[in-house]
């Protein structure tokens, strides 16, 4: 087979272009919230081992204290994100579904809510290894959802050296600005934050991606930049999934980063806008992350906009505010391509959460769209999958309960669920869906043999 | 305000196509072409369409009721096979042949597979196919284009009594007084009097053949539209355009005086209705990139090859047949290469 993806450098083949619907949020200023009365802190916000306790039930916390440790080296510190009193440590819904143990604070109100922690640190003086400890010293995961502790991926495998390092900020999702904004408001963090990563990965350049649509953006990064900066910002064309590590990795870099493989393995390291911004913003200074900016949209929002909240916001508290009164539809934290619904408003705000998107049954989608056909073989899934992969032939086996020839042979995990083929489907079939279900089930059958 | 109770998985929007909407699309891009079949070989044809049509939106209707499942006539499919068998028959087809040719085309073309998106074979031409053996005088019994009574009265064949044999159309056909028309479409002509006929004329479509097979220009707009509307993959019409005009480029070459030009292929027959409405029936062909090609070069091939060395003078039904039999062979052999992938050898080396 031909190879055409030098060819491709400045985008990748195939994907979506589903409707932006960023306008509700996208020229709205970071706005930041009172603070609610009370925040729920589950220890397992992040990917890894949880977080352990420091404080006990009934101890009052001031705003930025460590109240709970890392568990090993994959594992972030958990910071209070305001001055209160921890009420109570219990099991609370979480947003993929299972209740978690989490602390709840309950916010003193009459409190300045001051940050009194953290001491400014010379980043130029550290080593390498310092940073790494530090970074994890301010419970820094992926903002972009992911959620993965950013310090592990700063310790680069053996066998690999980086020399580019990539910063994503193409938020190709619908509806969701918060990258947007953040590289609009916070580009001298941001930068800082890229140099402390190109120091620490040893990396000689750096590029800020993003996309077509967010052309201010461009402007603000290139106001903090210097002349012939190692540093740079490039806009590749608006398309979803651009923002997918590998398909930003080819159309930054025209590198293919190869299957099962992590992006150092081509001498690269992805890092999220906002995880970069908040890493040179807190940093420097020894703090933690106490807070993040996001997105409330949706076409039943009254006051959509991108809103700065102590990590632990109650979404029940957060919605109110923005002048939401229901009817309660789907509840979709994150995007609404990739992110998952929450059955309960009690479920808190994480580090990972970038957006919250209502949508009532139907708003965007009509009858018509939703009614199931059989496979007709069009290959519109087929010229949609970013990865190549052919998810018509997967969604029959899937439909058969064929899962393992799915992996073998019809490269199943390798897709990473951007749900352009379901987004494509003229027979509205469920393709990640299934996907989903085929690769649970290998792996359970994986497991069980073992 | 209550907790919200709908839980579903990401992704949360769907695109704007749905199949009842593509099949649609495609009967509405049929339409222009039925109107010039009706303008040039008048009532018959039209009665044609309309026969074809019904029979086979009846018989999916009775078949999905017999089968006491929920009827599946709303999906828009079976009105694309009638009217597009109703296309590629001679207008002068006896209407009872056609109505048994539509039964078959959705019964055992369609609906023995399992109904919508399990058929092997394009409907229409199974019908079609059948109808070629079955009926082999009426089938290739042409009648002139433009004949000046064409809105006042039937083909005389039209309406033959079911299941007894259609009049003879000779009498009928010299009373129309046209002028050096011998009752052969001009893809006999070249094949047995290596006659050519103007590529103008073809292209425009004022010649005989099937109903809606004459006006490779009218064809190529209809489906232009469909493209347009990303409901037709162009790369399937380019490749079988392109095969089919490189192969017979080739044996032009070798003797101008007894094999047609690529034009003469391209804009004669079923070629430009089976490329652009035959040939993309999204079931029956491929889904990767490199296997559209395949299956659009192997149906340019056998066309040319059925046509020049044949016994039949039209190879474009059994070529895109044949081609939708390899389908799934194809399918297999053309996996696409995925993002990232690692060759095998390596693999086995780590």
């Amino acid at each position: 087979m031909f190879n055409l993806t030098h060819l491709l450098r400045g985008s990748f083949s195939h994907g979506i272009h589903p409707p932006e619907n960023k306008h509700f949020t996208e020229a709205k200023p970071i706005e930041r919230l009172p603070f609610p009365a009370q925040l729920v802190l589950p220890l397992s916000m992040h990917a890894g081992k949880p977080s352990v306790p420091l404080v006990r039930k009934g101890q009052e916390v001031v705003r930025g204290e460590p109240i709970a440790r890392a568990d090993g080296f994959v594992s972030v510190p958990l910071h209070a994100p305001a001055t209160g009193v921890i009420s109570d440590i219990r099991l609370m819904p979480s947003a993929r579904g299972p209740r978690v143990m989490s602390m709840i604070l309950d916010v003193y109100p009459g409190d300045p809510q001051e940050i009194l922690y953290g001491a400014p640190v010379d980043v130029e003086a550290m080593s390498p290894k310092e940073i790494v400890q530090a970074v994890q010293d301010t419970g820094l995961v992926g903002l972009g959802g992911a959620a993965f502790p950013t310090h592990v991926k700063l310790t680069v495998p053996g066998g690999c050296s980086i020399d580019t390092v990539l910063i994503n900020g193409c938020e190709c999702e619908p509806f969701l600005t918060t990258d947007h904004r953040l590289m609009v408001e916070q580009a001298a963090d941001l930068v800082k934050g890229t140099r402390i990563l190109m120091k620490v990965l040893g990396a000689s350049r750096a590029i800020i991606g993003t996309e077509t649509n967010k052309m201010d953006a461009v402007a603000a990064i290139q106001k903090v930049l210097q002349p012939n900066d190692t540093v740079s910002v490039k806009a590749v064309p608006t398309k979803y999934p651009q923002g997918a590590e590998k398909m930003l990795a080819m159309a930054l870099t025209g590198r293919e980063i190869p299957s099962g493989s992590f992006p150092s393995s081509v001498g690269l390291g992805v890092f999220n806008v906002a995880t970069t911004a908040q890493m040179g913003q807190l940093m420097p200074m020894r703090r933690g992350v106490i807070e993040r900016v996001v997105t409330v949209t949706g076409p039943g929002v009254q006051r959509p906009g991108n809103y700065i909240v102590p990590i632990g916001t109650p979404i029940r508290w957060l919605l109110k505010r923005c002048g939401f009164e229901g009817p309660a539809g789907h509840l979709i934290m994150g995007g609404p391509m990739m992110g998952g619904t929450v059955s309960s408003l009690d479920t808190p705000i994480t580090k990972g959460c970038g957006g919250l998107l209502v949508l009532s049954e139907h708003q965007l989608t009509s009858e018509e769209q939703m009614k199931r056909y059989p496979c007709i073989s069009c290959g519109a899934c087929v010229d949609a999958c970013p990865m190549h992969l052919n998810p018509c032939e997967l969604g029959r086996l899937a439909y058969k309960g064929q899962y393992e020839p799915m992996a073998e042979t019809y490269h199943l995990n390798d897709c990473f669920e951007c749900g352009s083929c379901s987004y494509v489907c003229p027979a509205a079939i469920p393709l990640v869906q299934y996907f989903r279900i085929a690769k649970s089930s290998n792996r359970e059958r994986v497991a069980k043999a073992s | 305000m209550s907790d919200p109770v709908h839980l579903k998985t990401s992704p949360h929007l769907r695109g704007a196509h749905s199949v009842d909407k593509i099949m649609r699309h495609v009967v509405y891009a049929l339409m222009p072409i039925c109107l010039f079949s009706v303008v040039q070989f008048g009532l018959s044809a039209l009665v044609l369409i309309l026969t074809c049509t019904a029979v086979c939106v009846g018989t999916e209707h009775v078949a999905c009721r017999m089968g006491s499942r929920p009827t599946t006539v709303g999906d828009w499919s079976a009105v694309i096979t009638g009217v597009l068998l109703g296309l590629i028959l001679p207008p002068s087809f006896p209407l009872w042949m056609a109505a048994v040719a539509s039964v078959v085309s959705i019964g055992i073309g369609k609906l023995f597979f399992g109904g919508l998106g399990f058929n092997v074979f394009n409907p229409a031409l199974v019908g079609r196919a059948f109808a070629q053996a079955a009926f082999t005088v009426p089938i290739t019994t042409w009648t002139p284009a433009m004949a000046h009574a064409r809105f006042k009265e039937f083909i005389p064949s039209t309406f033959t009594f079911p299941f007894a044999t259609p009049p003879d159309l000779r009498p009928w056909m010299e009373q129309l007084h046209i002028d050096g028309f011998t009752g052969a479409t001009p893809l006999a002509l070249m094949k047995f009097d290596y006659v050519d006929t103007e590529s103008a004329k073809l292209f425009v479509g004022t010649v005989a053949g099937s109903a809606g097979e004459t006006s490779s220009m009218l064809i190529l707009i209809c489906g232009l539209y469909l493209a347009y509307r990303r409901m037709l993959n162009w790369k399937i019409v380019a490749s079988v355009l392109a095969s089919a005009a490189i192969f017979s480029w080739i044996f032009w070459m070798k003797d101008p005086t007894i094999y047609p030009t690529p034009l003469f292929t391209l804009t004669s027959g079923g070629l430009m209705i089976g490329a652009v409405f035959m040939a993309t029936d999204m079931v029956s062909s491929p889904v990767t990139p490199v296997g559209v090609l395949v299956y659009g070069s192997i149906i340019g091939l056998v066309t040319v090859m059925i046509r020049l060395f044949g016994g039949l003078n039209e190879g474009v039904m059994y070529a895109i047949l044949l081609a939708n039999a390899a389908t799934p062979l194809i399918n297999n052999l053309t996996q696409p290469r995925i993002y990232g992938a690692v060759r095998k050898k390596k693999e086995a080396k780590a």
